[in-house]
């Protein structure tokens, strides 16, 4: 098929760190068969498609069937460019965790950016001053779907390899995508046994487990006294098999983001501990809770809290 | 009346950046710089959190290089926690690190520098990609594909997560290797290293034997360099000490954890990246780049530079080939992908060594840590240069402050200098085209930023 008759396929990145990106050059054979049957027509990681001259004005993309989107938005410039996105691309997907419910970065939503800037470049070592222009930010770091409309949702940190090529070959073919909508509960092979640990630790010894026997013998995490999210986290990461985190014998801290999409996994959390007779005092930082799901104005600067 | 020309994005890097080109009223470039913007704002957002945390908080400062952010805040962890992981510990994280070296180095060559050289600078942009490769030269392609991923799949078979991992804790390792996995992955980096053999006598061939003076010249510039050696002067990359090379070659060393008593931060004025310099040099800062001061850089060229050798023998071995000819230190901007190949040789036979040693399947793999009020920094070498990541506790064991200094940053002043060095030298006048421009680029790609 010559370039001109495939789907395009238009990538862009924002408030990112490319491990989206890296988890698509990932997926090995199907990558060099997807790469066969679309047209990448921008992808600043890979090819050397521009912005034109309208810098500053504006942004000049092509016109894409799919576009894919990772990284929150926390500047003017991005959002910019993720409105061009959205301008350029039939079917916009929002590429991960920080595209769906702003990451990590979202974390800085507890600060405001004249905070976080003092932080950074503090003037008071002398050799550093800030350069930046405050009005050039956001006021926090927000997920996509609070600025475009976004057709498709893919969360993860980053979304699984082979997830992400058939999201990309479900859209080709003219198909609704199937996500699981399951928990990461549900795809984990640990034993619960309903009696667990009536409080929660901090992860400063491993957990107990037989490293010679398969995982599916080992003790739930949370059961354990280990603070996992593995109920309030939507799952997907070890594809049909064992969650990622949970093969590493470490728990889960929720980077897939809330299994409802618009859930929050703090309040979930919490629910949940609650429903299992666990005392959530112990939690030493209950925030972080929402690691991984602060955008959409979850996560506030105190000041900002009611 | 002043022009400025953007390259806007930079591509084929593994991040943001512009870079300007000022022109004067005859058309010659008065400056050029590189802008690199982002404020993620980590150094703010740790603060408050559980020390224990942060390994896998940090990781995602780069996508590209997880683990270099999750070790160096594993180990700048253990030492505010005063927990001392046991020898497999060392060795389970030293082989994760250095199977990441070897899924971006084939990453930054074969897929964002290659198309450059195999395909050519100039002509359509559409083509001069990893696509344009594979439809050139698909089992090569194929192979670069395959080969990348099947060191990604040996850390996610072992470690669970490749992309942001979690495996490295405080005090260790969260699980041992069984006899199966050593097995299994012993295969999978004998599987590796030759690749990474082939991949190095290819770009030999087509790559590196056709550079030409104007290759070489290209944001060639004097630095000093900074790099990570053992006791012997062998490069390493998980631990060592800091070596600090001054463009005449003379070297100093000092231990991680005195990073400021010998490097500098600073912020210039037009810049949104901070910038580091050699304080130690005692001659301030400058980018004029008719005089630099304090410029040094970082990064796969720097290692080979400041180690006396290389413990591995076919790396060795093409680090004396690499030294015969270039000298030491090397300056050639671009000779940092050449480097690249040989730390590639080097890491997939570190691999081997790291499985070779009995000590490697220990179950005991962590120890416990207790928290408590204290300052660690931890380092290695990322890809990108030297790593460095300093944090300080309060009593409960959760961040108070927090100070990072990435590869990139080392390198943001010198790749200015390498930008103005080639716009200077390739635009005459004013007359400027998409060749022209790339090649600048090209310039900035050899950092790897």
């Amino acid at each position: 098929m010559s370039d001109q008759a495939r789907p395009r396929l238009s990538c862009e990145w924002l408030h990112a760190c490319a491990g989206c990106e890296m988890a698509l050059l990932n997926c090995g054979d199907r990558l060099l068969g997807l790469l066969d049957r679309v047209s990448i027509v921008h992808f600043p990681l890979l090819m050397d498609h521009k912005y034109g001259d309208r810098a500053g004005a504006g942004f000049d993309l092509p016109r894409a069937e799919i576009g894919l989107v990772s990284g929150g938005v926390a500047s003017r410039e991005q959002l910019a460019l993720l409105r061009t996105m959205r301008e350029s691309c039939k079917t916009l997907v929002a590429f991960g965790t920080c595209a769906t419910h702003g990451g990590i970065p979202a974390l800085r939503n507890q600060w405001t950016v004249d905070q976080t800037l003092r932080t950074v470049f503090p003037e008071d070592e002398g050799e550093c001053s800030s350069a930046f222009d405050g009005s050039s930010f956001l006021d926090r770091v927000y997920g996509i779907d609070e600025q475009v409309a976004v057709d498709l949702f893919l969360p993860g940190c980053p979304p699984r390899p082979e997830t992400i090529v058939g999201v990309i070959e479900a859209l080709l073919a003219g198909e609704q995508p199937q996500l699981t909508e399951k928990s990461v509960c549900e795809h984990c092979p640990t034993i619960r046994t309903g009696k667990g640990q009536r409080t929660v630790r901090r992860f400063l010894a491993n957990a107990e487990y037989d490293p010679g026997e398969p995982i599916g013998s080992m003790r739930c995490l949370l059961e354990q006294g280990l603070l996992c999210m593995g109920p309030v986290t939507v799952g997907g990461c070890g594809g049909g098999e064992t969650p990622l985190c949970i093969r590493a014998r470490v728990p889960c801290r929720g980077c897939y983001g809330p299994v409802r999409r618009n859930g929050n996994q703090l309040l979930d959390m919490l629910n949940a501990l609650a429903s299992n007779g666990i005392d959530h005092r112990a939690i030493v930082d209950r925030r972080s809770l929402l690691r991984f799901s602060g955008a959409h104005g979850l996560l506030k600067p105190p000041e900002k809290r009611r | 009346m002043t022009q400025v020309i953007s390259i806007q994005p930079v591509t084929r890097i593994e991040g943001h950046a512009r870079i300007d080109i000022h022109l004067d009223d005859a058309g010659r470039v008065a400056d050029a710089r590189l802008h690199i913007a982002a404020l993620r704002g980590f150094e703010q957002f740790v603060v408050g959190r559980p020390a224990e945390e942060i390994p896998r908080i940090v990781s995602r400062i780069c996508g590209i290089c997880p683990w270099m952010h999750h070790l160096a805040a594993a180990k700048a962890i253990d030492n505010c926690f005063a927990a001392t992981p046991p020898p497999a510990g060392h060795l389970l994280r030293e082989l994760c690190q250095v199977l990441a070296h070897v899924h971006d180095k084939i990453l930054h060559f074969f897929f964002l520098a290659a198309p450059d050289f195999l395909l050519g600078a100039a002509g359509d942009y559409a083509a001069r990609t990893i696509m344009g490769l594979a439809r050139r030269e698909p089992e090569l392609a194929a192979e670069v594909v395959r080969m990348r991923q099947l060191g990604q799949t040996m850390l996610e078979r072992f470690a669970g997560k490749a992309i942001h991992p979690v495996a490295a804790v405080v005090g260790g390792f969260a699980k041992p290797m069984s006899e199966a996995e050593l097995r299994d992955l012993q295969a999978g980096g004998q599987a590796l290293l030759d690749f990474a053999c082939r991949a190095l006598d290819y770009a030999r061939e087509k790559v590196f034997a056709r550079f030409e003076d104007d290759d070489l010249a290209l944001g060639t510039i004097a630095t000093g360099f900074l790099g990570t050696v053992d006791g012997q002067g062998n490069l390493r990359f998980y631990d060592g000490v800091l070596r600090l090379m001054r463009p005449d070659g003379a070297t100093s060393e000092f231990a991680a954890a005195d990073y400021a008593r010998h490097l500098a931060e600073r912020v210039e004025p037009w810049s949104t990246a901070k910038m580091v310099y050699a304080r130690a040099w005692n001659e301030g800062f400058s980018l004029d780049p008719e005089a630099p001061r304090g410029v040094y850089r970082v990064n796969t060229l720097a290692r080979l530079n400041v180690c006396d050798r290389i413990a591995t023998p076919r790396a060795q071995a093409e680090l004396e080939a690499f030294r015969a000819r270039f000298g030491r230190p090397a300056q050639g901007t671009l000779l940092a992908h050449w480097a690249r190949l040989i730390e590639l040789v080097y890491a997939c036979e570190r691999v081997l060594e790291l499985l070779a040693d009995a000590r490697i399947i220990d179950p005991v793999v962590r120890t416990p840590a207790e928290p408590r009020a204290g300052r660690g920094v931890g380092h290695v070498e990322a890809p990108r240069g030297t790593l460095i990541h300093d944090y300080t506790t309060d009593d409960d064991g959760c961040i108070t402050r927090a100070n990072l200094i990435v590869g990139t940053t080392h390198n943001i002043a010198p790749m200015n200098l390498s930008v103005r060095r080639a716009a200077a030298g390739l635009v005459a006048e004013g007359e400027i085209d998409a060749e022209l421009l790339n090649r600048i680029e090209m310039a900035v790609r050899a950092y790897d930023p």
